[in-house]
């Protein structure tokens, strides 16, 4: 880290007194995080530009998502996002990560969360879709990314979450799916990406993720669970991923997701979170980056900013831990307007 | 990137290239999250969409594919026409391998690549044993932690065997890195399904001597207690009767002071209703400081005490350990 012990002990003491009374409206740069992710696309000839060419729908869900929790997502163009949206789609129903590209259950699933966030998922086939997905389902129980047979618990995650979006949760083997994510649960009760796996945070929120999804919690052992979760805050605040690694801003999504869906988000120290993801901003330029003062991206503004919405940031909208969408957009998938 | 991107010829200038019409990104007219893109890659992709939608399936193709991968690795569409083309040619595998292995030089941390070695190794069956374990130890070595690279490994020893010297392997390793929890995961992955070794019971006693071993030589390393634990898998009348468990926590608490992990270890003891002896109950009460309410009569609630204040991070946590206590614990 680059500050010393005495300036990190004065800014938290600094902070704690503010915090007394909640956050400081002004930390969080929403205006600037806004405008970095719309403005994205006036860059040319920008390297991170051209690798993220191929997973652009990704790109779309992490800008789109943020942008509503940030209440600013009237100003893109709705009818232009849908319409590109689907010219991604695939004749097998699925979708590729851009025009032209093949289907793949990654890409699938952001789709479905984009055409949920503006509220046009009626423009799907919807059952053609599910049939898709439920063809990736392999006999243990286990999904495939796409045809060529990758297989990882991220895949049990996005399945069950994209069919359960899509009210077709039973068209794939539910109680065969559970059994594979439970499966590839380790002895310190995390998870990994496959059978004996090492415990990773990200495989963690995915298959928690699935599980409280399918309302199959009761495979979790939260307390055991809960504590390796909270072991993963360092010093700094930040939180990793896996034991005696650095901290990075996508952990606070996974790994607070998952602590809230077990019940178990009061056994770190919140405000050392916030504080961690705040020191990330560019404030100057906007968006968020992995750790305070590297370079920004779209991916780590999304997750910064859905972790400070975990966290109730004031200002911002509240996001479905399970889902990773804003929950007013939940709502109205399951419960109407 | 490299030193011949000087040198690149443009695809409209390569006389082997002058029959085929490349096509263009079609981004619509006004693109959601366009994407920009360097000269180069742009034509690169036109001439791989124009040979993807033509569905040609050649040498020259499959070069084509290599110069859009080494551009961009992640380009999974690519990687998945490549397969195509290699069914098509029956190529040789092998040299598909060299392949995989020089653009993971610079692309480790990507899916795409993992993947497609899964493939051709799977196709390659156990001529690729060796293979196998000689990559993802190269990579291992550039970095001990690496998730895909484990993942591959795990995949490859189960699928295609070579378990011979994975146990060796990890020793290796963690006498490299004693905090690395990738290796002490795969140490646990080898002892309890390697078909060689005797399997979790018949490995246990010399696996807690060595773990035993770890811990004191670093007492603040999280990897070793979780996996000391992970030995007794859920066998709590074995983890409470095994004396090296006791003795490992009284020693670290008795030299290391403040140690969180041993702290834990004894707590976690205490609530499957270890009986404590006065050696253990004086290490304890000398971590309790002096300004603190009367002392408690109850060893473990005295040992979240001490957690709640040493480990302030995760006070809540040990607070509510604390108020959960099971009746074990709480008889004195």
């Amino acid at each position: 880290m680059h500050f010393n012990g005495e300036q990190q002990r004065q800014s938290i003491i600094c902070f704690l007194v503010c915090s007394l009374k909640g956050f400081t409206m002004g930390e969080l740069e929403v205006e600037k995080h806004a405008q970095y992710i719309l403005s994205v696309e006036k860059r040319k000839d920008d390297f991170e530009s051209v690798v993220m060419e191929h997973l652009r729908m990704n790109g779309a869900y992490w800008g789109l998502t943020t942008l509503d929790l940030l209440g600013k997502l009237e100003t893109v163009d709705k009818d232009e996002i849908v319409s590109w949206v689907m010219s991604c789609q695939h004749e097998s129903g699925g979708f590729g990560g851009n025009v032209g590209h093949d289907p793949h259950i990654l890409y699938t699933l952001s789709a479905v969360q984009v055409l949920a966030l503006l509220d046009k998922l009626d423009v799907l086939d919807i059952d053609k879709l599910a049939n898709y997905i439920a063809s990736l389902q392999n006999e243990d129980g286990s999904f495939s990314g796409d045809m060529w047979g990758e297989v990882d618990t991220r895949f049990s995650y996005i399945a069950i979450c994209c069919l359960s979006l899509l009210h077709r949760i039973d068209k794939i083997n539910v109680e065969k799916a559970v059994n594979y994510v439970v499966s590839c649960k380790n002895l310190d009760g995390g998870f990994g990406s496959i059978p004996g796996g090492e415990s990773h945070a990200g495989q963690i929120f995915c298959c928690v993720g699935a599980l409280a999804i399918t309302g199959s919690l009761h495979h979790v052992d939260k307390d055991l669970l809960g504590w390796w979760l909270c072991e993963r805050q360092v010093k700094s605040g930040g939180l990793n991923g896996r034991p005696e690694k650095l901290p990075d801003v996508c952990y606070s999504w996974w790994v607070l997701s998952s602590l809230i869906m077990i019940d178990r988000v009061h056994w770190i120290n919140k405000e050392k979170v916030a504080r961690f993801i705040l020191d990330c901003q560019d404030k100057e330029n906007g968006g968020i980056s992995d750790r305070p003062d590297d370079a920004v991206d779209v991916f780590h503004t999304y997750f910064g900013v859905a972790g400070l919405s975990l966290l109730e940031y004031p200002g911002l909208k509240a996001i479905d831990p399970a889902y990773a969408l804003p929950v007013h957009v939940v709502n109205r998938i399951f419960f109407g307007r | 990137m490299d030193s011949d991107e000087d040198e690149r010829i443009p695809f409209s200038q390569r006389a082997e290239w002058s029959d085929v019409k490349p096509v263009s990104q079609d981004d619509g007219p006004n693109p959601v999250v366009p994407i920009a893109y360097t000269d180069d890659f742009r034509e690169t992709m036109d001439y791989f969409r124009a040979v993807y939608q033509s569905d040609e399936r050649t040498h020259r193709s499959l070069a084509l594919t290599e110069e859009a991968i080494d551009m961009n690795a992640g380009n999974y569409t690519v990687w998945h026409f490549r397969r195509l083309i290699l069914e098509t040619l029956n190529a040789d595998l092998h040299n598909e391998l060299d392949f995989i292995e020089r653009i993971a030089k610079s692309n480790s941390k990507n899916y795409q690549i993992w993947h497609h070695r899964r493939w051709v190794a799977e196709k390659l069956g156990t001529k690729a044993t060796e293979l196998e374990l000689d990559f993802t130890r190269k990579v291992l070595s550039l970095d001990a932690k690496h998730y895909h690279a484990w993942s591959h490994r795990q995949w490859s020893l189960q699928v295609l065997g070579g378990w011979e010297e994975e146990l060796d392997y990890c020793g290796k390793l963690i006498e490299e890195d004693i905090f690395n929890n990738s290796a002490w995961n795969q140490r646990y992955f080898v002892i309890t399904r390697s078909p060689l070794l005797g399997g979790l019971q018949a490995m246990r006693e010399s696996e807690v001597r060595y773990t035993v071993e770890a811990i004191l030589a670093n007492p603040d390393n999280e990897s070793p207690w979780r996996y000391l634990r992970g030995l007794y898998k859920g066998d709590t009348s074995l983890l409470l009767s095994d004396p090296q468990v006791v003795s490992v926590c009284l020693k670290v608490l008795s030299t290391s002071m403040n140690c969180v992990f041993a702290l834990s270890l004894l707590l976690d003891l205490l609530c499957l209703g270890f009986q404590p002896d006065q050696e253990f109950k004086s290490v304890v009460e000398s971590l309790r400081t002096s300004d603190s309410a009367t002392p408690d009569s109850n060893l473990a609630k005295t040992v979240c005490s001490v957690l709640e204040r040493v480990d302030s991070l995760r006070s809540n946590y040990w607070a509510w350990r604390k108020n959960n206590l099971p009746s074990p614990a709480v008889q004195s």
